[in-house]
Order: structure tokens, then C-alpha cells, then sequence
């Protein structure tokens, strides 16, 4: 199996340090055995995750994109263990964790932590919001400095939310700032990486602008990577500098934030991409919308050849026989297609026009 | 579906088997001695030591066992060539009761048709008031009439069961002589002397029971019908009475219908107090002579009746879940 | 007393009313807090073929004015006052079994989840079956023979064979095609579409916006379409209502309202979503703090509190005194009190949108 290269990230834009990798992952898998309901014999698999590689560096976001069981939730689950992977490696932070078991995971999630879509059901209803805040340090042994509670008062602020509140229960809350109380948690050991998986997709338009825009403070202020999972494209292209878009637990194509929307290389891309909405009514008509046929074939039973086969306009023979790589098509854009887009825009990195 | 009906068979068996051996195990583990047990007050050791030869109690407990449930597949004979009258114990043979000179079956088989025309009789009776009262509570949600059947629930709910048939039968036949005296007459014989008599035993066990399944009810209800599909049956223009019935209770019915299988299962092996107050020759009238006589073989028999029922009662209520559920039937 | 309520069509005295008209129409809850003023004063007409976009957040009321529409509230839990007019009918007086003749006839509606909206235990075709059923005498076999015209006509696939399937064994766009499928096969002449593509992927939503376009035309429906997304309505609409704290801040047109957006909280939704065709290192310009409480609204403009434009308002009036609903220009009118220049400058510094010719 020929591995592209993206250690490399490409271009970028200038304002994005490249700093450390701080987590590898290579030729990752994740599969779900299938239990018949008799005798519980495994009967097959959901290969929900296929062969991913991909590197973050530190200070940088990677968004992974894709619909609802394109498997970029399990991605992230098992990129931190907190699923087994069936193959392939995990380093996070220049340890291999592979095959770390939960008790020496401990130390390794000082740098590399989690948020959730649910802000609410990913909060203990009985704990205080002192408590949820500061429970990373039990769990790690850590004594903050100057105390338990003045650390996380401060974290509180720093995330939005007011000190005082350090006595009250997540369901005293809104939405928004329970997702906050999640950031401070998740930010308490000072990690080097964060997962954050669907983090604004339950909050209302205005809130989630809030959160994003702390996301990236946080970003900026401790240097932090993020692997941002969203199903909304708008807001992954906001935040990710690079992004990975996902079919069917397979990557279709990664590359630069700008060039994934000025030029579209692969036909899922393309036709994800046309399916935005508008937005301005006066836009009406003027977009081509590639229409995808048909459903999402099962997991469990992936097509032959390309997964994307099945509902790609510009399919031929060679796509049911030939598994198409993903590969290096220009600098920072690699492809899994046998007939890629053309390149829209000169090959060459242009910074993104005004 | 198949499958898990096979698998629900299989995992019944095993624990009928599993049953019978802790049964068996349980009983010959008491102090008490059956072979003793098998004559009167004048027994000589000698004939308790003859006795115990001819039962077999001197065997090893696997081999008592294998006869057991060997005499429960193709009978067995009791004091076969011992130079006794042999006592003919036809299968199902579950033993023979010496304090009553009769096979264990045959007590049974007297005493369960009382027990299930009481217990189905008031099973009839509390589903219709329990589900009913519980819909008009949910329907009627935070105003008087919810109120007042939750309370009324409350109150027959903590009534004990002997409170409520010893009153009454000290009201309603001893006071001013509406029924009867009880006694048990069977439905074929005299139909409406077994109605009359078995009305009040019906109304004892259904008060506490409705009361119950009243709150449960409600609980389902409510949260029925704060579901979304209740919504689009409204927007479809569906009347009151269909989004409730078809639609709001229909959705509720799971765990009603796993209380009143098992509610169901565990009536059938005896309803010790309400047999005993409106003197009902039933398994549980059968259960508490058995204990009081020290009469092991019934004692026996009637614990793995009973406990028949109620993993029958499972069986059904699993089969009724793939019934209800059309989910369950796919997965 | 403002005389806000006047919706436009009765504004001008016209005896013909709107083929859906709301006036005034207030929807409020008895909690143990306090009354939950959801809906406070809601008016607007749409007219058959055309769609209606109700736009806000949660809390804004615009899920409890579209319940309102169909009758769906409980006349016990929900006090509601003011009219809702469907084809002449008011909602809000007419006795329940007229109103329980109308929905599911006249007009219908579908909801953001489709899984949690169909009934799990009964087959898909069963419910569209139950639907035709509702309203007249129609055979069995005659009523399932619609549901899989109906069924085949939303695009499901083998809809003769599929009929007899559960709704769990659809996907969700699937499942959101039966819904449809459901709601329009009495041919209502309303459609009230609650975040009907919320819950679904992009790929599946456009099909379904499409496919509601399509139906649309064919059976000539008033929509009203409540949503979150100022995409959908770009895509969907003919006109907008953005709703804010139970009331309606600003309604107009949809080119106007996202060219000439005239009220500080529609200028906030717009600078809140990240925009795809602008530059990627754009900061997103956030509503600052919370929706407000529906039981204690703050005084004066109720998205004062919130609003960053409040100084150019003189002598305070944004929070003493409530802002009407005024015209900012044919068709168009805001509840705000910056003058129409202000509204005008401001707009374009919020936004980045420019006035479109």
C-alpha cells in the first residue's frame, strides 16, 4: 500500500505557524463486527473507518468533513483511543499509542483531549461546574497552581463565563455555554491537541459564532491543533486550514481549505460543494447543483473499486476493479479518483483573493 | 425472527431445567426428612428406614433426581416389588403426597383451574380498570380528575390485600348478606353461583393491581403523547379518540403488557391470602397446606408449577414484545 | 396601545383577505414561572404559490406560530388570541372538528425529524393510508394505492414494495420523502414545513428543497417554511418574517431583506454564518449574549440588550420605549428605531452586503 505524502502539508496560509506534528496517524482502521442475533456470531464487519493517514501539526486545524456515516465521528474517537483501532498506527505527540492500554492512556490525555456535539449530555448533571472544570487534574494527579479553584475561575473566564458561577450545575446553563464549560475542561491540562467533534452543530446560529470565535482564540493564544469535525461546510472552511473530506470511512481528497472550495477535485467534493445553499436569493439558478443519486451504500457491504462508484456521474470500468489511491495530485491536494477535476485556478498556491 | 424464537425456546428449558435442580437440590437440603414424614406419629425407625428404601432416599441425590424427572416424562411406580401395595404414579408424575394419599399431579391439577379462573377473572378486570383509568388521568393531565384517580390509585395501592378482601367479606356478605358465603364452584357446574362467589376474590385482587397499573398507565401516556408522532397524527387531522388509542397508547403498551404478563404469571401459581380469606381450593391454598402438613413432594410440586408459570409468562411476554414492536421483530 | 397589528392586506381596507392571514396573532403558556409570551403579536399574508420563510432562533416563536397555524395547540395549555385565517377559516375560534378537518385536508405540515415524526410501530404505508382515511370514505385498497403514487411521486424508490416498510428501515432522506409524501396526499393548499431539512445531510437537503419546489408548483401551495438558515431561505423563499423574543422584527421580500437588511438582529444572523464566497480569515461578527427570557422581556426593545447600534439612537429610547414595525420601504418593514439612512450605512458596515440594484 503506497502511502501519499502529507506529512507535508502544502500550502497554507501564511498566517498558520507549521509547527510540531502532534498526531501522526497511518493506514488507520476501525472496524464494527456484525453479530448475527443467534448465537452472537460475527457475521461480518462495518468498516467504518479505511485506511486513513494523516498528520496535524500544532497550531493547526484540520476540519473532517463528510455526511452522516462517513465515519468522521469514529475517526476522531478512535485518533484518541477512545475506540480500539483495528489497524494501522496512532502517535500522538511523537508517542505511538496504538496499543497504550486505558491506564497508560492517562498520561498521554494531558495532550490530546475531547469535546462533544451534546454539551449537555457529556456534562454530569450532579457535578459542579467547579468540579466538571477541575476533574482532568484529579483524574492526572495534577495540582494546578494557586489552587484548584482559582485555576478553574480563571479558565472560566478566559472561556466566557463568569467565575462566580463556579457552584452552579450544567443544567443551570444554555446551550452555549455548556459547550463552554466543555472548551474549559477539555483546555484545564493545557493540551496540545483538541478533537472537537461537531462542537456548534446544536447551537443557534448567533451562539455558534461565539464558540468559533473562541475556538480560535484558544487557538492562537496556546498554540493549540484542532481536528475539527462538522457536517456543515461553511463552518469547517471557516476554521480548518487544511480539510479532509470523507466518504464512506474512506478520505476522497485532502487539501487546503481555499483550494477544497475555489476548485473541487473530487466529484464527491464537487458535488457536496453544489449543494450548499445559496447565499443570496439574487444566486438562484446560477449555480450548477450536481445532484447524487440514490443512497449511501451500507458500510458493511462497501462497492468495489472506488466506494464512490455507485453515485458518481463520470464512473467507468476501472472504478468498479481498481481501488483509486489517494494520492498526491498537486502540491498539498491529494485525490482519491482515477478521473479527477481539473484544477481550476493555476496549480501553484495563489493567495486567497480579496 | 425465527432465530430468536428458537433462542427464546432454548434459554426456557434450560432454565425449567436449572429450576427443577434447585428445586430438587433445595428441598433435600432441609432439615426436615421425608422418609420420617411418610408415616404417622407411632413410626418405628424401622419402618422409617423401610420407607426410606422403598422412596429411594437412601440413593444418591443425582439418581433421585434422574428418577424424578424421569417419573415427570413416563411416570413411575412407587414400592414396585417391595411386597407394599404399589402406588401407581401416572406421568406427569411430580411425586406422591403420603400425608394425602394422592399423586402430586392430581393436587395440582384440582387446584389450578380455581387459581386460573381467579386469576384471569381479576387479570380482566384491573387491565380494563387499570389502562382505562390511566388514559383518562393522562388525558385529563394537572386537573381534578387526575388528581383524583392518582390519589384513589395512591390509597388502594398501600391498602394490603387481606385489609381490603377481609372487609369485604365482612361488608358485602357477612353484613348485609349480598353474596353467597364463599366456597368454590366451578364455572361448568353452576355458572352463576361461580360468579357470584368469585366476584368479590376477583374485585380484592383487581383493586390493588388497578391501582397500580392506573399510574403505570399514565406514566406511558404522558410520555406518549409528548412524542412527535403524536404531533403528526394531530396534523393529520386524526380524531382525539384514534391519537390516543391507535396512536398514543399503542406506543406505551410495551412495558403494560411485560407487567401484566408477569403479573399474570406469578397470580397463576397461587394467590396465597385471597385463596385462604374467601376459602378458594387453589395452588396457593394447596402451597400453605403443603407447608403447614410439612408435605415435601407437594411443597416441591407446587414451587416448580408455579415457577412454570412464570417462565412461560416471560416467554409470552417476549413474543408479544416482536408483536408490538415491530423494531424488536427486525433486529 | 400601538396599533401594530394590521397585517397588509387588511391595512388597506380590502374586504378580500389573504389566502393565510395571521393578525395579531399572540400565543402565550401558564408556567410556574410566569406566562411565556411566545408568540406576541405575529401578522402577515401569504398568498397560494408563494413561500413564506419564517426566520429565528430557538425562543424565537416561530415554531409555536406555526403550530398555531395548524391548530395544534392544546386550547387548555396555550392561550391564543388575535386571528389565523386559512382559506377564510380562523383558526383560533373555529370549533375542533372543524379545525381537525382542515389539517391534514386543507393544510398540512412536516417536521424537522422524520424518524421521531412517524409512528415507529406502523408500517409507512399504514399511516399514509390512515391520512387519505381521515378525511371521507375511501377504500382500502383504494386509499393504498394513492399512498404509492404519492410514495412514487416524492421519489422513493419501489414504492409498491417499500409501502409496506417501517419507517426505521428508510434513510433519513427517505423517511423525510414519506413525510412528505403524507402531508400532501390530500392535496392540501397549505404546507407548513418546520425545519424540514435540519436534520438532514446537504446532498439530501437539496433534494428535498427541490423536491418541495417541484410539489409547490404542481399542487399550487401556499408554504410557509420555518427555518434557522438564512441558506434555505435564499434558496426557498419568495418572503421573509424574521422573528426575535415572540415577535416579528422585520418582513419584506427576500431579495430586500438580503440586500437591504434594515434591523440590528437580522444584520447579526447574517454576520454570524460564515460566509463560503468571503475571505477565509474574516472574523465572524457574533450576537453578542442570550436570547432573551419569554417571561421577563427586557424593557424597551426587547433585542436591546443585545444590539450594539443602541447609541445611535438618541435620548435613550431603545430602552424605555417598544419600536413598531415600520416601513423601510414598499413591502418592507423593521421594528427598530434607526432612521432609515442609518439603517441604510449601518447595514453594509454589519454585513458586507451591498445594495443590489
Amino acid at each position: 500500500m503506497t502511502t501519499p505524502n502529507l506529512t507535508d502539508a502544502g500550502p497554507r496560509s501564511a498566517s498558520t505557524p507549521v509547527g510540531d506534528v502532534v498526531l501522526r496517524v497511518r493506514g488507520l482502521q476501525k472496524y464494527f463486527p456484525i453479530q448475527s442475533s443467534f448465537l452472537r456470531r460475527t457475521i461480518g464487519q462495518v468498516k467504518a473507518v479505511e485506511n486513513i493517514d494523516l498528520d496535524v501539526h500544532a497550531g493547526e486545524t484540520v476540519g473532517l468533513v463528510g455526511e452522516s456515516g462517513c465515519g468522521k465521528s469514529t475517526t476522531g474517537r478512535t485518533m484518541l483511543r477512545l475506540l480500539d483501532p483495528t489497524g494501522g498506527t496512532i502517535e500522538i505527540d511523537g508517542r505511538d499509542v496504538t496499543k497504550l492500554s486505558m491506564r497508560q492512556m492517562v498520561p498521554v490525555r494531558r495532550s490530546a483531549q475531547m469535546i462533544f456535539q451534546d454539551p449537555y449530555s457529556s456534562l454530569n448533571p450532579r457535578h459542579t461546574i467547579g468540579k466538571i472544570i477541575s476533574s482532568p487534574w484529579e483524574v492526572q494527579g495534577v495540582n494546578p497552581e494557586g489552587g484548584v479553584k482559582k485555576s478553574v475561575q480563571e479558565l472560566m473566564a478566559r472561556v466566557g463565563l463568569n467565575p462566580e458561577h463556579y457552584n452552579r450545575f450544567p443544567a443551570e446553563f444554555s446551550g452555549g455555554q455548556r459547550q463552554r464549560i466543555g472548551i474549559a475542561r477539555a483546555l484545564a491540562l493545557r493540551p496540545k491537541l483538541i478533537v472537537c467533534d461537531e462542537p456548534v452543530s446544536a447551537l443557534d446560529v448567533s451562539i455558534q459564532a461565539q464558540v468559533l470565535n473562541l475556538l480560535e482564540d484558544l487557538q492562537n493564544e496556546f498554540n493549540l491543533a484542532y481536528v475539527f469535525i462538522a457536517h456543515d461546510l461553511s463552518v469547517v472552511r471557516h476554521i480548518a486550514d487544511r480539510i479532509a473530506v470523507m466518504y464512506l470511512g474512506r478520505v476522497m481528497e485532502i487539501t487546503d481549505s481555499d483550494s477544497l472550495y475555489r476548485s473541487p477535485r473530487h466529484p464527491y467534493t464537487k458535488a457536496l460543494l453544489s449543494a450548499i445553499p445559496l447565499p443570496h436569493p439574487s444566486m438562484r439558478g446560477q449555480r450548477e447543483r450536481i445532484v447524487l443519486t440514490g443512497d449511501l451504500p451500507s458500510p458493511s457491504n462497501p462497492p468495489s473499486g472506488c466506494v464512490f462508484r455507485t453515485r458518481c456521474w463520470k464512473a467507468q470500468e476501472r472504478c468498479a476493479t481498481e481501488i483509486p489511491p489517494l494520492s498526491e495530485i498537486s502540491p498539498g491536494t491529494s485525490v482519491a479518483c482515477h478521473f479527477p477535476e481539473p484544477a481550476k485556478e493555476p496549480v501553484s498556491f495563489t493567495p486567497p483573493q480579496a | 425472527m425465527l432465530g430468536f424464537v428458537v433462542k427464546r425456546l432454548g434459554a426456557m428449558v434450560v432454565m425449567l431445567v436449572g429450576l427443577s435442580i434447585t428445586v430438587f437440590l433445595l428441598f433435600s437440603v432441609l432439615p426436615a426428612d421425608p422418609a420420617r414424614l411418610t408415616c404417622g406419629k407411632s413410626c418405628t425407625p424401622d419402618v422409617v428406614q423401610a420407607n426410606r428404601v422403598r422412596l429411594g432416599l437412601d440413593k444418591p441425590l443425582t439418581e433421585q433426581y434422574t428418577t424424578y424427572v424421569k417419573g415427570i416424562f413416563a411416570g413411575r411406580t412407587y414400592n414396585e416389588g417391595q411386597g407394599v401395595a404399589e402406588i401407581d404414579c401416572p406421568a406427569p408424575c411430580l411425586g406422591y403426597s403420603f400425608s394425602q394419599q394422592k399423586p402430586v399431579t392430581e393436587l395440582i391439577t384440582e387446584a389450578v383451574p380455581v387459581t386460573m379462573w381467579l386469576a384471569l377473572g381479576s387479570f380482566v378486570l384491573w387491565m380494563a380498570i387499570g389502562v382505562t383509568g390511566g388514559v383518562i388521568a393522562s388525558l385529563n393531565r394537572g386537573r381534578w380528575l387526575d388528581v383524583a384517580l392518582q390519589s384513589t390509585a395512591l390509597v388502594l395501592y398501600s391498602l394490603p390485600t387481606f385489609f381490603v378482601g377481609l372487609i369485604m367479606l365482612i361488608v358485602v356478605i357477612v353484613q348485609f348478606g349480598l353474596l353467597p358465603y364463599p366456597d368454590y364452584y366451578p364455572p361448568t357446574q353452576d355458572f352463576p353461583k361461580f360468579f357470584d362467589t368469585m366476584l368479590l376474590p376477583w374485585l380484592t385482587i383487581a383493586t390493588a393491581s388497578a391501582a397500580f397499573y392506573v399510574r403505570l398507565t399514565r406514566t406511558q401516556m404522558v410520555e406518549t403523547l409528548g412524542e412527535d408522532y403524536i404531533r403528526t397524527a394531530r396534523a393529520k387531522g386524526l380524531t382525539e379518540r384514534a391519537v390516543t388509542v391507535k396512536h398514543a397508547l399503542r406506543a406505551g403498551l410495551t412495558p403494560i403488557v411485560t407487567a401484566a404478563g408477569l403479573d399474570l404469571g406469578l397470580l397463576l401459581g397461587g394467590a396465597i391470602i385471597v385463596e385462604q380469606i374467601f376459602n378458594l381450593p387453589g395452588v396457593g391454598r394447596l402451597a400453605v397446606g403443603s407447608v403447614i402438613d410439612s408435605d415435601l413432594p407437594v411443597i416441591t410440586g407446587v414451587t416448580l408449577v408455579a415457577a412454570t408459570f412464570i417462565i412461560i409468562a416471560n416467554f409470552v411476554v417476549d413474543l408479544l414484545y416482536m408483536v408490538i414492536d415491530p423494531r424488536v421483530r427486525l433486529s | 396601545m400601538t396599533a401594530q397589528s394590521t397585517g397588509p392586506a387588511t391595512a388597506a381596507g380590502t374586504t378580500k383577505r389573504a389566502f393565510l392571514e395571521l393578525d395579531d396573532l399572540k400565543v402565550s403558556f401558564q408556567t410556574e414561572d410566569g406566562v411565556v409570551r411566545a408568540v406576541d403579536g405575529v401578522s402577515f399574508a401569504l398568498e397560494r404559490g408563494r413561500t413564506m420563510a419564517i426566520v429565528g432562533e430557538s425562543g424565537s416563536g416561530k415554531s409555536v406560530t406555526s403550530q398555531a397555524i395548524m391548530g395544534l395547540h392544546s386550547r387548555r395549555a396555550a392561550k391564543i388570541t388575535g386571528h389565523a385565517w386559512v382559506d377564510g377559516v380562523d383558526i383560533v375560534t373555529a370549533p375542533d372538528a372543524e379545525l381537525r378537518a382542515l389539517r391534514g385536508q386543507r393544510m398540512a405540515m412536516i417536521f424537522q425529524d422524520p424518524l421521531s415524526s412517524l409512528h415507529p410501530f406502523y408500517t409507512v404505508g399504514k399511516q399514509l393510508v390512515e391520512a387519505v382515511q381521515a378525511h371521507g370514505e375511501v377504500p382500502k385498497a383504494e386509499a393504498r394505492r394513492r399512498a404509492v403514487s404519492m410514495l412514487d411521486r416524492v421519489g422513493i424508490p419501489n414504492a409498491a414494495r417499500r409501502v409496506d416498510d417501517y419507517p426505521h428501515s428508510f434513510s433519513g432522506g427517505m423517511r423525510q420523502r414519506a413525510m412528505i409524501a403524507m402531508a400532501l396526499i390530500n392535496n392540501p393548499a397549505l404546507l407548513i414545513a418546520d425545519e424540514p431539512t435540519t436534520a438532514l445531510d446537504v446532498t439530501v437537503q437539496a433534494q428535498i428543497l427541490e423536491l418541495i419546489r417541484e410539489l409547490q408548483a404542481e399542487y399550487n401551495m401556499a408554504i410557509v417554511l420555518i427555518t434557522h438558515d438564512l441558506g434555505v431561505v435564499a434558496e426557498s423563499a419568495d418572503d421573509v418574517t424574521v422573528m426575535y423574543g415572540g415577535r416579528v422584527v422585520e418582513r419584506g421580500g427576500v431579495d430586500e431583506i438580503f440586500s437591504r437588511p434594515s434591523m440590528p438582529y437580522t444584520w447579526g444572523l447574517m454576520s454570524s454564518v460564515p460566509d463560503m464566497e468571503a475571505d477565509r480569515g474574516k472574523r465572524l461578527e457574533p450576537i453578542p449574549g442570550q436570547p432573551p427570557s419569554l417571561i421577563n422581556l427586557p424593557k424597551g426593545c426587547v433585542f436591546r440588550p443585545r444590539c450594539a447600534y443602541a447609541q445611535h439612537v438618541p435620548d435613550g429610547r431603545c430602552d424605555t420605549e417598544r419600536p413598531d414595525l415600520t416601513p423601510v420601504d414598499d413591502g418592507h418593514d423593521a421594528r427598530c428605531f434607526l432612521t432609515l439612512d442609518q439603517k441604510r450605512t449601518l447595514a453594509v458596515k454589519a454585513t458586507g452586503t451591498e445594495e443590489v440594484a
